[in-house]
This record gives structure tokens, C-alpha cells and sequence, in this order.
């Protein structure tokens, strides 16, 4: 089963190697890992998406607790929570096909963030993971140049937050 | 006040109370050693390898329930620690280990002596700091002593840069430590104490297994051995939490696990409930998984979460410090004038009573010839009234001290568990004597182990420590012998040595006094005198043990527990 876990870590040297390391040493697999530190710039906040059984997911919670620097830990998975990605691209572009590329971008609610018209575009997504995936088979056809991806932000729906008590 | 970071580090040191380091000097430390040339808080210990170091501090720690402190020096003086400290690790042992690095401006330039000793020992460690700023550095030895002493104790390791030693700062001492980060839990969920109690209360057929966490909360064996006297249910202890139970209690089994005792495997393969108190379901402990106490409700008390249904799934978790929760669940019996099943008792006794009539550790020791290791063992109980702090490196003389030697009180059996890290026990041995200088400190070794740090032997000539090393000398690396012999058919590839030194002249060498004996008539008389040398020297005694004795009974890995060889 796929797992979204939120992470709370003191923003400080070597935290983002202490949460890899555990997950290569202790053979869990990481599939995506976003961290930034945000107003308070002594925390971090990570997401976290692993795959496991429950037994798995609740010993990499329990070991990710364990970490010194670690403040709280919060499996939202089973809770009701938005996911959100975001996607860069680089494609061709050619004056034939501008009209389709834009109805693309459109769609997906995309920017341009660079257009060069006779050469290449680059346009940005935010959107779920699988929707992501979607825009990618999408715009394979025009040539993707490269692209870059980030995983999954997650957050838990609801009035209350994830934060230091 | 200002303070130079070394001169900060002894400050710490002093008001962190501690009254002994083991250490080795060396470029990135330099500062360091002056600093402590001219302070008399503490007495700092020249050990001779780094790995020395850690393990001494870990038989201080173990011994004394302090904790242990050693000093390296930058690159191969931390590369050399990393065995102590992922033993340290494994076994839960308080010890915060100062490194010296390079200068910081070096650091990633592959300067001379420098390694990644943050990376290389992250996992090796509880927790591990880099020194940034020499303002840091006061907080940072807090922090690492409060969680090198706190939850599951663990190494600590605080890695200094050579100019954060030099450099100047206003010193400060933190009053406290507040780390939101780092907040273990002590006492167990008050719910999960009166659902326990019940449990307790109407099991047929208990059993308490409790560990290493025993050793570390002082005062709680009293309270393990109260429960299970007001539950009436039997204990077994793992190879770590040895003298948890005294021996010749009524309620005590033996240890459980590979080369536990009948009635231990037994019983924990019948019961029907499970106390585990500070243990952690070792693979060693539990053989094959699926079968491990398949008709038992599992209690499972643990200062860390993460040992709790690692292994085996706990119905009933209780988190907390293992002192605190035997005392809560203490009161909760008192408070309810909780009375176990009497009559079911009775017949789980009945059963105990003829596992125990198997009497597996029983071995023939001929009146003439070749000594039985396990003979040893048990002269040299009798002989300190089974009140030495036992000391071992790994094998087979290990597990023989484990099953013969017979302890009465927790902390005083020093052996390297989780890691099986040979080489432990000299240096072990030791930082124990050292820790306890009025107690006799003996080391049960190996004629393979004891070559391991055998450098330690002139820091026991240096500092005087009366210690006695006891080589059960089978001319093997007996334990890899005996598993050669049972799943390799008898192939003994490269486990004996073609040229052992001469261990007399050795010890003499050394500066102690070196003994040997090959005779069972010959054994106590030579035991005595060993113990009986004059205080101030080591000695060294070479027994000459039966070659092919192996270790029974035992579980072979991967089998069940009641599935024990017996002979
Ligand atoms: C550092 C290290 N290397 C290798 C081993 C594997 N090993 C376990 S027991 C053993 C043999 C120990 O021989 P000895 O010290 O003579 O003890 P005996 O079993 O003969 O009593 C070995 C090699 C180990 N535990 N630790
Ligand atoms: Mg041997």
C-alpha cells in the first residue's frame, strides 16, 4: 500500500541524510521526498511517500519518531487529505501544433513559463500525482526535451493543522 | 567566564559529574589533552586502541549504571571507536565519545585525518552532532548526555573540530535541556496498566521475559522479582538481562533463546501469556518466529516504541521506563488485592517442575583428565560466591558463563549481546574495575577473543587493576567449530589457529601474572591462587579446556525453541 507521511524535523544539519539513511538501512523503500523549511525557519516540514503492509508503515513511523531531530510524525493516508505535485516540462514547440499545446496547458490549468514559439515552451503543473502522469503521456507526442518532477505535498483536510504543539 | 572550546569540554565534563574518561590522544585533540593536563575533576584512562576506548567506557557504563565517556582523535581514532560504538548501539549503553576533527575550514578538503565521522557513525549511534561554532558547544555535550543517559540509552558521539577547541567563547551552562524533539515517555498509559493487571491476574500459564532494560533502570530488578512473586509466574531472562532474577530464586528459569535452558524454551513456548519487560524479541531469543509463544497473549513493556511488535506482535503495549511501569503495575495489583489463579498455577508448576527435572545444563566432568569449560565456570562462582562482575568476549565461553556462572545481582554480567563484537571483554573488564575498584571483576575469554584487544592488558598493568582473565583455551574458535561441526560437516575451515602465543609468558610480558593449568585436579588450587595475587597486578589464567566440548542445549537458527538439542 502507497503512504503519504508528513514529518516535522528540526531544521538542522544532516536531518535530511538521518531520514534517508534510516530508510536505506533499514531496506524501506523511499519513493518521493519533499522537504522545506517554512516560517519558522528551525522546522522542516516533509512528505514522505513509501510503499508497505501496515506492519511495515507503522515500524517506519515509530523509526522515523525515533530520529533525534524528529518533532512529529503523521501517517495521512487513511485520513481525508489533498495531495498536490508539481510538474516542469520542456517541449517542442512548433508554430503547427502552438494552438494544441496551449489547449493542453489550458486544460490542466498550466502556466508558460517560457515560450519560445518556433523552438521549445516550457510550461509548469500543480495537480495530483496520477494527473501528472496523464499530462506527461499527454504531452509526449509534441517531444518532451526533459521534465522535472516533484513528489507529492500532502496536508490533512480539516480545520485543525500539523504543527508544534 | 571565557572559556576555549577544550577548556569548555572540561567544564561540561566536571558539571556533567563525571569522574572518569578512557581515551587516546592524537592531532585533532591536542587542545583537548592540555585542557585535561591541567584539571583534576577527573582521571582520564590512556587505553591502547580506540576500540579499547568504547568498550572500557561500556563496562564502566554497565558496571557503575553512569555513563561512559572516552576521547578520540580525529579520523583513524574515530574509525577505530565505530565497533565500540555500534555495540554500544546494539546493547542500549549509556556512552557520549568526543572526537577530534579536522580544523573546519578543512573538513571536506580530504585533509590529513579526516574522515566523515558524523556519516561514518550516524548509524552506528543514537545520535551524533558536528560542532559548528564553539558557542554551540556547551548545549551540544548537554544534549548529548541527556540523550545518551535518557529513553533507550545509546552512544552519543559530538564530533569538534580542532579550531572550535581553540577558539574562545563566553561559557554558559545550559540549566536545563528542553528538547521538543526528543521527549521520552517514562511512565506507562494508566489504561494500559489496569488491562495488563487483568490480563496478569487470570492467566493460566504466565511467563515474564525480561532483558537488558532491567540493567538499565536501576532499582527496578526488586520490582521485576516482586511482580513475579505476586503473580506467581515464572521468569526467564535474556543473555542481557542476566541477574535481572537472582539464580537460586524459586520463580527463575534460566535464560531463554539459542542455548537457553529446557524449562526457559519450554515454557515460553506454552504459556499463554507473555510479560516482556525491557527485551526486545531478539532473533537469538525467539528462533523461528511463527512458532515463538504461538498460544500466548503478548504484554510487552519497552522504553522504546520501536522495539515494541517489531518482531513479535505485542496485544498490549506499555511504553515506558521499565522501573516506573513494574511499579505501577505493582500498585495496581496492591490497590485491586489482586490474587493470580492459584489452581491453574499449580499445574503450570507441575509442568515447570518436570521441564525442569530434564536439568539441561547437566554435564560430566571426569575426576581426571581434561577440564569441562563449564567446570570453570562454576569453580569460579563458588570461589567469589557468585558475586564478581563476570565479564566475557564471544563464543562459546560466553554462552557457558551465561548458563553455569549463576547471578545474583543485575549489572554485574558484561557481555556483548547485540553486537557479538569479540574483543569486547578485556577492555570491558577493565572499565568495570575501574567503576567499581572494591569488586572483584572477572573475564571469561577465548583463546580467539582475548588476541582481539589484547593491548589492553598493558592499561591494566598501568593503572594497577587487579583483574582476573580466565581463557577457556579450546585451541578453537569454538563456537564457529561447533557450527561447523553440526552444519558443515565437520569442515573446520580456518577456525583454529596453527600458532597460538604463549599466554604465561604473555601475561608476564605484559607486566601481570600469568598462570596455566590443564589438570581438573589441578584446577581449584590454581583458581585460588589467582585470586588470591597480591591486588596490583592482572592475572592471566590459561585453561586448558576439552577441545570438541560444544554448547548445548541449542536451538538451531531458524528452528523453534522447542525444538532444542539436547546433547
Ligand atoms: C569481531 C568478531 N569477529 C568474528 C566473530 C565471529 N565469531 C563468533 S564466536 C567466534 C570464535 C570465538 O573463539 P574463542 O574466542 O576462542 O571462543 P570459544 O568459542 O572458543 O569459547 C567467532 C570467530 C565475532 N563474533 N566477532
Ligand atoms: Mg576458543
Amino acid at each position: 500500500m502507497r503512504h503519504t507521511i508528513t514529518v516535522l524535523v528540526e531544521n538542522e544539519f544532516g536531518v535530511l541524510t538521518r531520514v534517508a539513511g534510516l530508510f536505506s538501512a533499514r531496506g524501506y523503500n523511499i519513493e518521493t521526498l519533499n522537504v522545506a523549511p517554512l516560517q519558522d525557519k528551525s522546522i522542516s516540514r516533509m512528505t514522505l511517500v513509501t510503499r508497505g503492509d501496515e506492519h511495515v508503515i507503522e515500524q517506519i513511523k515509530k523509526q522515523l519518531n525515533k530520529l533525534i531531530p524528529v518533532i512529529k510524525v503523521e501517517d495521512i493516508s487513511h485520513a481525508v487529505h489533498l495531495e498536490r505535485g508539481m510538474l516542469m516540462v520542456k517541449v517542442k514547440a512548433c508554430s503547427d501544433h502552438c494552438d494544441e499545446l496551449l489547449e493542453l496547458v489550458e486544460r490542466y490549468g498550466g502556466e508558460v513559463l517560457d515560450d519560445h514559439i518556433d523552438s521549445h515552451m516550457i510550461l509548469e503543473f500543480t495537480d495530483k500525482v496520477d494527473v501528472l502522469d496523464a499530462i506527461l503521456e499527454a504531452l509526449e507526442p509534441f517531444g518532451i526535451i526533459e521534465a522535472t518532477r516533484t513528489g507529492p505535498l500532502g496536508m490533512r483536510r480539516g480545520a485543525e493543522g500539523f504543527r508544534v504543539d | 567566564m571565557k572559556l576555549s572550546g577544550a577548556e569548555i569540554l572540561v567544564e561540561c565534563l566536571k558539571r556533567e559529574g563525571v569522574d572518569t574518561i578512557f581515551g587516546y590522544p592524537g592531532g585533532a585533540v591536542l587542545q583537548i589533552y592540555d585542557a585535561i593536563f591541567k584539571q583534576d575533576h577527573f582521571k582520564h584512562f590512556l587505553v591502547r586502541h580506540e576500540q579499547g576506548a568504547l568498550h572500557a567506557a561500556s563496562g564502566y557504563a554497565r558496571a557503575s549504571g553512569k555513563c561512559g565517556v572516552a576521547l578520540v582523535t580525529s579520523g583513524p581514532g574515530a574509525t577505530n571507536a565505530v565497533t565500540g560504538l555500534a555495540d554500544a548501539l546494539a546493547d542500549s549503553t549509556p556512552i557520549v565519545c568526543f572526537s577530534g576533527q579536522v580544523p573546519s575550514g578543512l573538513i571536506g578538503n580530504d585533509a590529513f585525518q579526516e574522515a566523515d565521522v558524523v556519516g561514518i557513525t550516524r548509524s552506528a549511534t543514537k545520535h551524533n552532532f558536528l560542532v559548528k561554532r564553539v558557542e554551540d558547544l556547551a548545549l551540544i555535550i548537554r544534549q548529548a548526555f541527556h540523550i545518551a543517559t535518557t529513553g533507550r540509552p545509546g552512544p552519543v558521539l559530538v564530533d569538534i573540530p580542532k579550531d572550535i577547541s581553540i577558539n574562545i567563547c563566553e561559557f554558559e551552562w545550559p540549566e536545563a535541556v528542553n528538547m521538543r524533539s526528543y521527549q521520552p515517555v517514562t511512565s506507562g498509559h494508566p489504561g494500559q496498566i489496569k488491562k495488563a493487571v487483568k490480563k496478569m491476574l487470570s492467566a493460566q500459564r504466565p511467563v515474564i521475559y525480561s532483558g537488558g532494560g532491567i540493567m538499565n533502570a536501576s532499582g527496578s530488578a526488586v520490582l521485576l522479582r516482586e511482580l513475579s512473586h505476586a503473580l506467581n509466574a515464572p521468569v526467564t531472562n535474556t543473555l542481557m538481562g542476566l541477574g535481572g532474577v537472582p539464580y537460586d530464586d524459586s520463580h527463575f528459569l534460566g535464560m531463554l533463546g539459542m542455548h537457553g535452558t529446557y524449562e526457559a524454551n519450554m515454557a515460553v513456548s506454552h504459556c499463554d501469556l507473555l510479560v516482556a519487560v525491557g527485551a526486545r524479541f531478539d532473533d537469538r531469543v525467539t528462533g523461528k518466529l511463527e512458532a515463538f509463544a504461538p498460544d500466548a497473549t503478548v504484554i510487552h513493556i519497552d522504553v522504546d516504541p520501536s522495539s515494541i511488535s517489531k518482531n513479535v506482535h505485542a496485544h498490549l503495549p506499555i511504553v515506558g521506563d521499565v522501573k516506573i511501569v513494574l511499579g505501577q503495575l505493582l500498585e495496581e495489583i496492591a490497590r485491586k488485592n489482586g490474587q493470580p489463579d492459584e489452581a491453574a498455577l499449580a499445574l503450570w508448576w507441575e509442568q515447570v517442575a518436570e521441564w525442569r527435572a530434564v536439568d539441561s545444563l547437566h554435564f560430566e566432568q571426569p575426576e581426571r583428565g581434561t577440564i569441562k569449560p563449564q567446570t570453570v565456570i562454576r569453580q569460579v562462582h563458588a570461589l567469589t560466591e557468585g558475586d564478581a562482575i563476570v565479564v566475557t568476549d564471544v563464543g562459546q565461553h560466553q554462552m557457558w558463563a551465561a548458563q553455569h556462572y549463576g547471578f545474583r545481582k543485575p549489572n554485574r554480567f558484561l557481555t556483548s549481546g547485540g553486537l557479538g563484537t569479540m574483543g569486547y571483554g578485556l577492555p570491558a573488564g577493565l572499565g568495570a574495575q575501574i567503576a567499581m575498584p572494591d569488586e572483584r571483576v572477572v573475564i571469561f575469554t577465548g583463546d580467539a577473543s582475548i588476541q582481539m584487544c589484547i593491548q589492553e592488558l598493558a592499561t591494566m598493568y598501568q593503572y594497577k587493576l587487579p583483574v582476573v582473565i580466565i581463557i577457556l583455551n579450546n585451541a578453537y574458535m569454538g563456537m564457529v567449530r561447533q557450527w561447523q561441526e553440526m552444519f558443515y560437516e565437520s569442515r573446520y575451515s580456518h577456525s583454529y589457529f596453527d600458532a597460538l602465543p604463549d599466554f604465561v609468558k604473555l601475561a608476564e610480558a605484559f607486566g601481570g601474572v600469568g598462570m596455566r593449568v590443564d589438570k581438573v585436579a589441578d584446577l581449584d588450587a590454581t583458581l585460588k591462587a589467582a585470586f588470591e595475587v597480591d591486588g596490583e597486578r592482572f592475572v592471566l589464567v590459561d585453561v586448558a579446556v576439552s577441545r570438541e566440548e560444544n554448547v548445548y542445549p541449542m536451538v538451531p537458527a531458524g528452528a523453534a525453541l522447542n525444538e532444542m538439542v539436547l546433547s
